[in-house]
């Protein structure tokens, strides 16, 4: 049961990973990469490992994306001062 | 057409290095010498419920130290280089309701990184989780544009205090036990099993980790999207 739950999301990462690199919306983008850590942590909670369940939620899907988001911000200020 | 050939070749030398993993890949049933090592010395040893914390914090406590090295000198890299200009705010003022909600939040998720990063030798979790937990908070307040001025000097201290204090902690075993015996916990008494004051100096550490990294991330929040 527990194997056929992480086939499952292993192929909604691969799927939101080609996603990350083929959206045009950038902010989508990102958006879908965070999804990718967030199944992750998913997975590892599943594989009896909470302590880098926690890490990766918090990190990976919490942390990086906001990160990314602010650059993105950053970026497109930028262009329009150009 | 010969990029293409490149970018295969390379996958499949990919999948020839990993094959091996999947081909002798099989299930353990016992655990092996060391991991059979830590898990015992945590419990007999050190009294600590979660075997996770002590891995990180005695048994590989000197990576720990490094790590967290690594993190600060990736937070001065970042306040080097984003070094603020002072630009107009023009952005549109978000609501009462939000801006309420989410102080009324701040409180709860602060509490929250308090409980996980002093109960890391009980609970999942630790000083970076509850570290990282913390820093959402404050990312929390930033995101709902409440009117906030960071005050540098207090995240200076606390993180520079608690960097000093870690490694005065790791000396401190040195003059008490031994000369192999940096950042070993039981400088401290190791108490009852299960309880919050035991485990020695882990709870200590860990809570320093997380006072460290929350104050590290935070600076990095503002640097970065606080404008």
């Amino acid at each position: 049961m527990i194997s056929i739950i992480i086939i499952v999301l292993g192929i909604i990462m691969i799927l939101a990973a080609f996603l990350a690199i083929r959206l045009k919306n950038l902010l989508s983008a990102i958006i879908s990469a965070g999804v990718i850590s967030l199944l992750a942590s998913v997975i590892y909670l599943l594989l009896a490992a909470p302590d880098v369940a926690m890490t990766e939620a918090a990190i990976g899907s919490g942390l990086t994306t906001i990160i990314f988001i602010f650059t993105l911000k950053k970026i497109r200020k930028g262009d329009l001062d150009d | 057409m010969i990029k293409r050939i490149f970018i295969l070749l390379a996958l499949l030398g990919l999948v020839l290095m990993f094959l091996p993993f999947l081909k002798d890949f099989d299930f353990h049933q016992e655990l092996g010498d060391l991991s059979s090592q830590y898990v015992e010395g945590s419990i007999n040893d050190l009294n600590s419920q979660n075997v996770v914390t002590s891995v990180i914090v005695t048994y590989r406590g000197l990576d720990t130290l490094g790590e967290v090295t690594v993190l600060f000198l990736a937070t001065a890299g970042v306040g080097f280089l984003l070094r603020k200009k002072k630009t107009s705010l023009r952005s549109r003022r978000s609501s009462e309701l939000l801006q309420t909600g989410s102080q009324f939040l701040f409180v709860l998720i602060i509490l929250t990184g308090v409980y996980i990063f002093t109960h890391g030798h009980l609970t999942p979790g630790g000083g970076f989780q509850g570290g990282v937990l913390i820093t959402t908070a404050f990312l929390l307040l930033i995101l709902a544009d409440i009117n906030l001025k960071f005050n540098h000097s207090i995240l200076l201290f606390v993180e520079s205090f608690s960097g000093v204090f870690y490694v005065i902690i790791g000396l401190f075993g040195i003059l008490l036990i031994g000369m192999n015996s940096f950042l070993d916990p039981a400088i401290l008494p190791l108490g009852n099993f299960g309880k919050l004051l035991s485990a020695g100096a882990i709870p200590l550490i860990y809570s320093i980790i997380g006072l460290k990294v929350g104050s590290e991330l935070t600076t990095i929040i503002d640097k970065m999207g606080g404008e």
